[in-house]
């Protein structure tokens, strides 16, 4: 039994390998790719609309609505990176389901990738929204002793966000995986179908967890900005470790 | 006992212990969480779009602890670095 999908290799050549979590990384966005391309193709204005257009409608709507929910701001900003990065989980998760799939967010390399990915993002909204010396000040905030813990807290935040989509991902397979060898029939296609669950929630749970640190990024310097920090405070959303 | 059998059985006493106590806290926290969001949503339903969101998002946050004690432990028994150092060294 393997635990992460980096242990399958398909091909080797030197050092060069094509494990499953790369397989599965590019099966996963093919078929992003494809579908979007398959119902954008034929895409049309006015009531009548396809079932899939219609589909993709509510799920950008959705998308929308939860990222302006979170922010208070206009969502067309975020939904680039906030939208690729559910998409892509949710999807990944999906295809776990099909026998065969290794799922490429249960290796902890695809969520390094991805928490990286956040832990860029971040700086560049901030210094996008208010410039690069004001964001670096925003470090020192409130006083400068607290600098050390707001860089450690940048790291450690990225780990959590990496190792929580790792192990919830992990485990649930593993737990198909051990279950399949006590009680073959049934049991392990429910848990499997909780699994699904558990990914839908993960990949909601990341996204706004990255959109929280993108807005907690942007929203210390409108603080600055306006006049009333008491107000901005309560509002202001979870400082997360 | 040689020092591969005492790695092994530490390791997998360790490894139960260690998701047996790790996922005590989480459990009652994420209960309490649960709770207390319940009682919100109750005495005010219009919030409850909100109140969900916060909730996931807690809960997760909660939930990652367990998870840092369910992969310490499966690291343990799956991919032990002092077993597999020993198993190199004894060849």
């Amino acid at each position: 039994m393997e635990l992460s999908p980096d242990a399958v290799v398909y091909w080797q050549w030197g050092f060069v390998k094509l494990n499953a979590t790369l397989v599965f990384t590019w099966a996963t966005m093919a078929v992003l790719v494809g579908c979007s391309w398959l119902i954008t193709r034929r895409i049309r204005g006015g009531v009548a609309v396809l079932s899939g257009q219609a589909f993709l409608e509510m799920l950008l709507e959705q998308i929308r609505d939860q990222i302006r929910d979170a922010t208070q701001d206009e969502p067309d900003k975020y939904l680039p990176v906030i939208g690729t990065l559910f998409l892509f989980i949710a999807t990944a998760s999906l295809l776990g389901v099909v026998p065969g799939v290794h799922v490429p967010t249960a290796s902890l390399s695809t969520t390094s990738a991805l928490a990286l990915l956040v832990f860029i993002v971040v700086p560049a909204y901030g210094i996008e929204a208010k410039g690069f010396k004001r964001y670096l000040a925003s470090y020192t905030r409130p006083t400068v002793f607290m600098l050390p813990f707001n860089m450690i807290g940048e790291v450690s935040r990225t780990v959590a966000l990496s190792v929580r989509l790792f192990g919830n991902m992990m485990s649930g397979h593993l737990i198909v995986a051990v279950l399949l060898t006590i009680v073959p029939i049934l049991f392990p296609a429910l848990l499997q179908a909780f699994g699904l669950l558990i990914g839908f929630i993960q990949a909601y749970v990341f996204a706004i967890l990255a959109l929280v640190y993108i807005a907690s990024g942007t929203r210390v310097i409108r603080e600055e900005r306006t006049e009333g920090p008491e107000e901005g405070r309560e509002e202001g959303p979870p400082q997360a470790s | 006992m040689e020092s591969i059998d005492l790695i092994a059985t530490v390791s997998i006493i360790v490894a139960g212990l260690t998701i047996a106590i790790g996922s005590i806290g989480p459990a009652i926290g994420e209960g309490l969480a649960l709770a207390r969001a319940m009682e919100a949503v109750a005495q005010q339903p219009d919030a409850s779009n909100t109140l969900t969101r916060t909730l996931f998002v807690g809960m997760a946050m909660i939930e990652s602890t367990a998870i840092y004690c369910l992969v310490v432990s499966l690291i343990l028994i799956f991919a032990n670095p002092f077993w597999n150092h020993l198993l190199q060294a004894g060849g």
